[in-house]
């Protein structure tokens, strides 16, 4: 078990620095300098447009030469710091995360373990009775092959610009009469703008995990050790309980692989709803050519998508006793 | 068994899942807000007591240093900071207006005399005085990074004899960016800026701000998708002015996509939008059919002008060309270009006649009394397939592609030039539409590399000055990173009128006026940039909470919201004159 994780370590190691270098990296390939952009619409006299630009490129470091300000972003990078916004200046890259980050995770942690779970059950469920997989089946292609924006765009206007009804507010996280609090009309105001994003991002993944679960337990079901139970006699309760348990393990490791589409899917989502996170956050930063900002959420995301692999690598290890046998093996 | 300890299970997951959702939400609407609260414990605001706005934002608020033009939230100049003079566009007769200043004259050629109103004070009670003023402009000479430091090296030097009058000593050629300086640039606070850094007194997010205007901060109310201001009932304006506001709470909200803020505005979840929303034009002029109905039908929108072209201008469009490159360069190319192109057509097709069509000189329409009509009338040009045809003839153009740039998703201008290219097409030019993202354009645009490009960076001003100094600007550097004369245009002579107009007094209205027909000429003979039509100052108003919203009926107020124009023009004005509805 220690080698194992200690194997998974260094892989996940390398895979952050990799991955963290082309976030670095990145950005400062996109055409252009931020700071001009920043200084383009504000009409400036030529040498006070000079003195302003070098104040800038001192205050955010682009005066040194690159190899100093990537050891400066992995010197600050260790000790938290993912230096300062260029687009919400002079806010500090955590702190802009730190007011949208929980709006993704609101909309994320929720969509994909409750679509997971509906998903695998309704799934599952539409493999044993035919009446009910012909409708689970077309309709769940239908969702998983719906791109995100355009869902989002279909809800909203379904449910909030008058389709069927104006159940749900179109656009933001919370309406802007209010002020921020932990009281009903808060909270509730909270509840309703998340409905629709939420929907969006549970629907698509939803019909996935169905489509996946459904086919995986039919083939399960054909497969000899099955047969052999029911040959047994073994009731089809049981048979399915074993169909069943098989299935998981590829829909686990799905999981892991569908993280980073999900991110993804909540860019889009919160883009189109104007929802106030991450997702966002990133088309601004990269509307503004914002580096750091695009840099902060990126390694938010990395870190993210890695973290969930590796509980999803351990989770592994205690649902499938293969693993477990091949580790002590080992 | 199994399958009922997996239901438990599974209803476990979903209930945790369905904590996790609420928590962080909660915890995500809270810390969105400032830290640091004063006001009441009101809730949520009264929606008959709150003016909300947009179009302005397009960034949590974050910065509230008037310094830091490019950053600050909407409201820091104008309802927090404000100016000695306020400019009026809308009346040319008696253009500005004394507003921290009770007045102000040149007692010489050199001295500009200023003396404060009565009672001026800010928020934190103590009060504005001479010295404050006197120690923003000195900052100029101090802090080359302040916006407005091309003021410093024409000032000799600021005293204040008493605390109402500063007395500036001028070296010649200050009257253009002092008149500037003016209407411009707030007046900021000794007693907190005199405590900073030169590179905090441009960067400090001054997050507790002590200002002099008719708002102050909400912090408590403020969160990454709105700004919002109580009214400031110490505010000298009320006494000295009778200004009342109507409304308590002033909520400016950061711009989602515009569909998203055109959907907003119908609802009537905003009050004044200065957003660009294509299509506006029906919705004012049609009771429409669905949504929110008032009595008068329709939404309840209205706009400026009551029919087109609805809004104010706000900038001029260009067709820019890269004179340094073939065949650009060409002067009879450009006239080609320039008689080729109908912006009549542009308005009416892509903007259904929300915006105007540019005169010749570009000059927008609050700076007719300075367009010479007999220059134009001599060396202007209208729309003429059959004379573009001559010039490009005469130009040599041996029927090379030139691209049309424009950024990206600025769908407006995007479909404008592809209606340009068609234009140009009818008379034998190869032109092709191309549409970088906004950060590659202007990386284009500063290098000079590229052919042709629509533009807009000459903004509204007091006088000509400023549109001039933008197109003629020397020297030309390698990277023309100031927005200024981007088109690269090397013309000694126009460059030294346009710093000529420094040095003319402002009482000296005909030896200005020379100048600038001078200027003209020059533009309209060498054509550097190609005008086409004046953006609009996009304002839309729902009146279902609050009225008397400025129209061209009623009071000339400007009804934008944008930096540069709350704070610089009359936008506060509008807003002390909105009446509730009911």
């Amino acid at each position: 078990m220690r080698r194992y994780l200690a194997r998974k370590l260094i892989i996940y190691v390398v895979t952050f620095w990799v991955a963290a270098t082309t976030d670095w990296l990145l950005p400062r390939l996109v055409p252009g300098n931020p700071i001009s952009l920043l200084l383009s619409k504000l009409s400036l006299q030529p040498t006070t447009y000079n003195a302003t630009y070098n104040l800038y490129m001192k205050a955010f470091g682009f005066n040194r030469p690159w190899w100093k300000q990537y050891l400066s972003f992995w010197d600050a990078l260790v000790h938290g710091n993912l230096g300062v916004s260029i687009y919400e200046f002079p806010k500090p890259v955590t702190s802009v995360i730190a007011d949208s980050v929980l709006f993704t995770l609101g909309l994320l942690i929720p969509a994909i373990l409750l679509a997971y779970f509906a998903g695998n059950k309704v799934g599952a469920m539409a493999a044993r009775r035919k009446s009910l997989d012909n409708t689970v089946l077309p309709v769940s292609y239908i969702l998983t092959g719906t791109p995100y924006p355009w869902l989002a765009l279909l809800l909203a206007f379904l449910f909030a610009a008058g389709g069927i009804g104006h159940f749900f507010p179109i656009s933001g996280g919370f309406s802007y009469g209010l002020v921020p609090g932990l009281n009903w009309t808060f909270v509730w105001s909270l509840a309703t703008h998340w409905v629709l994003p939420f929907l969006t991002l549970f629907l698509v993944a939803f019909g996935g995990w169905a489509i996946g679960m459904r086919n995986l337990i039919i083939y399960e079901l054909e497969s000899d050790y099955s047969h052999y139970l029911e040959a047994l006699g073994a009731p089809p309760k049981l048979v399915r309980k074993y169909a069943y348990k098989n299935a998981r393990l590829p829909q686990i490791t799905g999981l892991a692989l569908q993280l980073g589409v999900l991110v993804g899917g909540a860019v889009l989502t919160e883009v189109t709803f104007s929802y106030p996170g991450l997702g966002f956050l990133v088309l601004k930063a990269i509307g503004n050519d914002d580096y750091f900002l695009l840099q902060g959420i990126f390694m938010f995301i990395i870190i993210g998508v890695l973290a969930s692999n590796f509980i999803i690598d351990i989770v592994y290890v205690l649902v499938d006793p293969r693993t477990r046998v091949g580790i002590a093996g080992a | 068994m199994s399958i009922q300890r997996r239901k438990v299970a599974l209803g476990l997951v979903t209930a945790l899942a369905a904590a996790s959702l609420m928590v962080p939400l909660l915890s995500a609407g809270i810390s969105g807000a400032a830290t640091h609260s004063t006001r009441d414990s009101v809730t949520s605001f009264p929606r008959n007591e709150t003016l909300y706005t947009s179009g302005t934002a397009y960034s949590a608020p974050t910065n509230w240093n008037p310094m830091n033009l490019g950053n600050y939230a909407t409201g820091t100049q104008g309802l927090l900071y404000e100016t000695l003079f306020l400019y009026n566009p809308l009346n040319s007769k008696n253009p500005y207006m004394p507003w921290l200043a009770r007045g102000g004259v040149w007692t010489d050629p050199g001295t500009y005399k200023i003396t404060l109103r009565n009672g001026l004070t800010w928020s934190d009670g103590s009060a504005l005085t001479s010295a404050d003023v006197a120690y923003t402009i000195m900052l100029a000479k101090t802090n080359p990074a302040v916006p407005y430091s091309n003021l410093g090296p024409f000032i000799k030097s600021v005293s204040t004899p008493n605390s109402q009058t500063v007395v500036v000593n001028f070296k010649a050629g200050a009257y253009t960016v002092w008149s500037n300086f003016l209407w411009s640039q707030p007046i900021v606070n000794k007693a907190v800026w005199s405590t900073w850094t030169p590179a905090q007194q441009i960067t400090d997010a001054n997050t507790s701000p002590i200002g002099s205007g008719p708002m102050l901060l909400d912090s408590a109310a403020t969160t990454t998708q709105s700004v919002a201001y109580t009214v400031n009932p110490n505010w000298w304006g009320i006494a000295d002015l009778g200004l009342n506001f109507r409304f308590k709470y002033l909520v400016d909200v950061v711009n989602g996509s515009n569909n998203v803020e055109l959907g907003q505005l119908l609802e009537s979840n905003i009050d004044l939008s200065n957003n660009f929303l294509p299509g506006i034009s029906q919705l004012i002029s049609s009771p429409a059919a669905t949504g929110k109905l008032n009595a008068s039908g329709g939404y309840g929108l209205a706009t400026y002008y009551p029919t087109a072209p609805y809004m104010l201008s706000a900038n001029t469009v260009w067709l820019e060309p890269n004179l340094t490159k073939a065949p650009m360069n060409n002067l009879n190319f450009r006239k080609a270009l320039a008689y080729a192109i109908n912006p009549q057509q542009i308005a009416n097709v892509i903007y259904s006649n929300i915006v105007n069509p540019a005169t010749p000189t570009g000059l927008l329409p609050n700076l007719n009394s300075f367009i010479d009509k007999g220059v134009v009338s001599k060396y202007g040009y209208s729309y003429n397939p059959k004379l573009a045809k001559q010039y490009l003839k005469a130009s040599g153009y041996k029927g090379q592609n030139v691209k049309i740039e424009s950024p990206d998703g600025w769908t407006d201008w995007n479909t404008g030039s592809e209606v340009i290219v068609q234009q140009l097409a009818a008379v034998g030019i190869h032109a092709t539409a191309y549409f970088p993202q906004y950060a590659a354009r202007e990386s284009d645009l500063t290098n000079g590399t590229y052919d042709l490009a629509l533009d807009n960076n000459a903004g509204p001003s007091s006088t000509p000055w400023k549109y001039f100094d933008r197109v003629f600007q020397l020297p030309i550097a390698k990277q023309q990173t100031a927005q200024l004369n981007w088109e690269r245009d090397n013309n000694p002579q126009a460059w030294a009128l346009v710093q000529k107009l420094g040095s003319i007094s402002p009482a000296n209205t005909k030896g200005a006026q020379a100048v600038y027909s001078q200027l003209e000429q020059i533009f309209l003979q060498t054509l550097p940039e190609i005008p086409l039509w004046y953006n609009g100052a996009w304002a839309q108003y729902n009146t279902s909470y609050w009225k008397d919203f400025p129209t061209v009926a009623t009071d000339h107020y400007t009804p934008i919201m944008w930096g540069g124009w709350l704070g610089n023009m009359t936008t506060v004005l509008a807003l002390a004159h909105l009446q509730p509805v009911g």
